[in-house]
């Protein structure tokens, strides 16, 4: 029996428009087998977030190469405990120093973040080890 | 011994494992012979330095006339900030400067927009208003020396406010050179940071061209930059043939606007990367200079030599910087350099060693200085014109670099041109494809990148990084909010109104933005007039 396709809202917010990392790590995922919805760029942390309860994902992962994590990370997982969508894991990447990694690890405001260099089989084992995908009792609503 | 004889001694020896390819995956033989470039004619491929059609540079003396302008881009934080930076700069022997803005000046917000939250002054300086274009060249003579600044979709509005700062100061806009990048093509195709569609946009470039020739004589009006499409993850073959691709865009655009090719074509400069494939960027720069000129002369009838000269500036690839190992990227950016160097620059910037991780230190950014310094004054390298002409390999691969973009070329032309195919996600499509490639060789280790996939240390890298303190955010959103309470705001909504005025008709607008500039009309209320009139793009994004 296969299992239902892990569902992945690959964001892209604030107003930076670099989005090779976000693409590249779109169409990795796509290729390990998820179903990955690309934000687009300029997104608002409240269009991210409406996205990702619409499109009913397990995993929001944003791209941030601009600066804006430490305000970014938190908006929008505020606005996920809003909308009652803690479950859905919140993982990001792109140029973010080691200080605010442990600063949004600790404050439970990111899941994980991977920094220039991970291997994007990585960012996949990482996910899919998280979200049980192995293991049978997982399943969409 | 002959060429096969010595294929024959080669292919009987062990090769090692490969594979044998450029950093854009192009395969590389183990020999470049006369074979490799038959029919070669020197009169017609190259010509003698400052001679048709410019493969060998575009300067008959090139760097034993004067050496590459030194340019570090740099901006952070609010004006007084920069300022200080462009200062000790200056005092370091650099001699032009480049103005980084941060994301909500780049996108056309004010520093206290919703959308600016948290990005104000982050990845460069927030420069909303005349007052802050004061304050960030307090103390620069202006007609001394020259600024590049990186802005595209509201690059009219930024540039009005340069000119306005200058005039202040009493130097007249004839006087100023420089260069704005107000490149909106490799927007919608790589850097993406855009506003208004393509066709207005378009305008106000042609607008611009209009603008600089009556007023503004000796500035540089479009940067047409590969430089991105590069960072996108585009080969170098890609980064030459769609950039070329753009300015002949460009020149199309300013013909059928209704100027003389010769008019506008002179000012018209080139921004390109260099990754670290030394002698594929090298072929890439040769190349670049020689299709131009061909297709200057004999598809637009270009009969000024100036118009015929591909001038470019050069960054070092910060896409090729390594967060691991950080101090291994000085090595890296001293070779990508070289490459520009030997490809004949104009002006290069060397990326920093952290930039990988944060805005460059002052340290770091003296080290990244002191990398040209070195080229320059040590290595020997600018003693000859051109030094690597006639090598076998540099001729293969620079009519190998020109074959290709004339056939990207055909493709672009069959999808209907440059706005036609960013339409048809011809581009992005094809950078995206690239970009996963180049990451798929790293991971299957067919590329290896000291640091990341080999030769790695467990150690975290010990340096310091530049931090923007929040405090800067708030008092630039005092600053623009003070502004709007104190000038002559009747003023300013005249202007305003009648900016949207001239927008809805023909006019060219740069007159109309100077008026609303003078006024202290904020960067953001005069793209929220260019919004209301001209809508806002949208892109499909593929991956």
């Amino acid at each position: 029996m296969s299992q239902p396709r892990i569902r992945v809202l690959v964001g892209k917010p604030g107003l930076d428009g670099h989005d090779r990392g976000a693409k590249v790590i779109a169409r990795a995922l796509r290729d390990a087998g998820m179903e990955v919805i690309y934000s687009g760029l300029h997104q608002t942390p409240e269009q991210i977030v409406e996205a990702a309860i619409q499109e009913d994902v397990d995993v929001i992962g944003l791209s941030i190469l601009s600066g804006a994590q430490m305000t970014i990370f938190p908006r929008v997982k505020a606005l996920l405990k809003e909308q009652n969508s803690e479950d859905i894991l919140l993982i990001g990447g792109g140029t973010i120093p080691d200080e605010d990694i442990e600063v949004l690890i600790q404050s439970g405001d990111a899941e994980a973040l991977f920094t220039p260099g991970t291997p994007t089989g990585d960012i996949v084992a990482w996910i899919k080890e998280r979200l049980g995908v192995d293991s049978p009792p997982y399943e969409h609503a | 011994m002959s060429f096969s004889a010595w294929q024959e001694a080669y292919r009987s020896l062990r090769e090692r494992k490969g594979p044998f390819m450029t950093v854009s995956s192009v395969p590389i033989e183990p020999l470049y012979s006369p074979d490799g470039v038959k029919g070669f004619d020197y009169e017609k491929d190259l010509g003698y330095p400052g001679e048709y059609p410019y493969t060998r540079g575009i300067r008959p003396n090139m760097y034993r006339g004067r050496l590459w302008t030194m340019r570090q881009f740099a901006g952070f934080g609010s004006a007084r900030e920069s300022n200080e930076r462009y200062k000790f700069l200056l005092s370091q022997g650099q001699t032009g400067l480049s103005v980084a803005f941060d994301m909500a000046t780049i996108m056309g917000y004010d520093s206290d927009h919703p959308r600016a939250y948290g990005e104000v002054g982050r990845v460069g300086v927030a420069i909303d208003s005349l007052a802050d274009m004061e304050v960030l060249f307090q103390d620069i003579p202006l007609d001394q020396v020259s600024t590049s600044m990186t802005i595209n979709a509201p690059a009219a509005v930024i540039w009005a406010m340069y000119i306005a700062a200058a005039e202040k100061k009493g130097i007249p806009s004839h006087k100023l050179t420089g260069t704005i990048q107000n490149d909106i093509l490799k927007e919608y195709i790589a850097q993406k940071s855009w506003i208004f569609p393509p066709e207005p946009s378009m305008r106000l470039i042609t607008d611009i061209f209009k603008f600089a020739r009556e007023q503004v004589p000796k500035w540089n009006t479009v940067s047409i930059s590969g430089y991105h499409i590069r960072e996108a993850g585009a080969t170098a073959l890609q980064e030459l043939a769609f950039t070329l691709a753009d300015g002949f865009a460009y020149v199309e655009a300013g013909i059928k606007a209704g100027l003389d090719v010769d008019d506008f074509a002179p000012r018209l400069s080139f921004f390109f990367n260099s990754h670290m494939d030394i002698f594929e960027e090298i072929a890439k720069y040769r190349a670049a200079r020689r299709i131009w000129a061909r297709r200057m002369k004999e598809k637009y009838g270009a009969k000024k030599q100036e118009s015929l000269l591909l001038r470019f500036h050069t960054q070092t690839a910060g896409c090729s910087l390594t967060a691991q190992q950080p101090e291994n990227n000085i090595v890296r950016t001293a070779y990508e350099g070289l490459a520009a160097v030997l490809g004949g620059t104009q002006s290069l910037h060397t990326n920093s060693m952290d930039e990988v991780l944060a805005l460059p230190t002052e340290k770091a950014v003296q080290i990244a200085l002191r990398t040209q310094q070195i080229l320059a004054y040590e290595t020997g390298v600018v003693n000859t014109i051109d030094p690597l002409a006639g090598s076998y390999f540099i001729e293969a691969l620079t009519n190998q670099m020109e074959e290709g973009a004339e056939e990207y070329f055909r493709r672009i032309e069959e999808l209907g041109g440059v706005l036609s195919a960013i339409g048809q996600n011809f581009f992005q499509q094809e950078i995206a494809d690239a970009a996963y490639r180049y990451q798929q060789e790293i991971e299957q280790k067919e590329r290896i990148i000291v640091g990341v996939n080999e030769f790695i240390t467990e150690a975290k890298p010990d340096i310091d990084l530049l931090k923007i303190d929040p405090e800067i955010e708030r008092g630039q959103v005092r600053r623009v909010q003070a502004l709007r309470q104190t000038r002559d705001n009747l003023l300013v909504q005249r202007t305003l109104a009648e900016l949207e005025q001239a927008a809805l008709g023909t006019d060219n607008l740069m007159p109309k933005i100077m008026n609303a500039v003078h006024a202290y009309a904020t960067e953001g209320e005069i793209v929220a007039v260019f919004k209301k009139v001209f809508g806002e793009y949208r892109e499909q994004a593929v991956f």
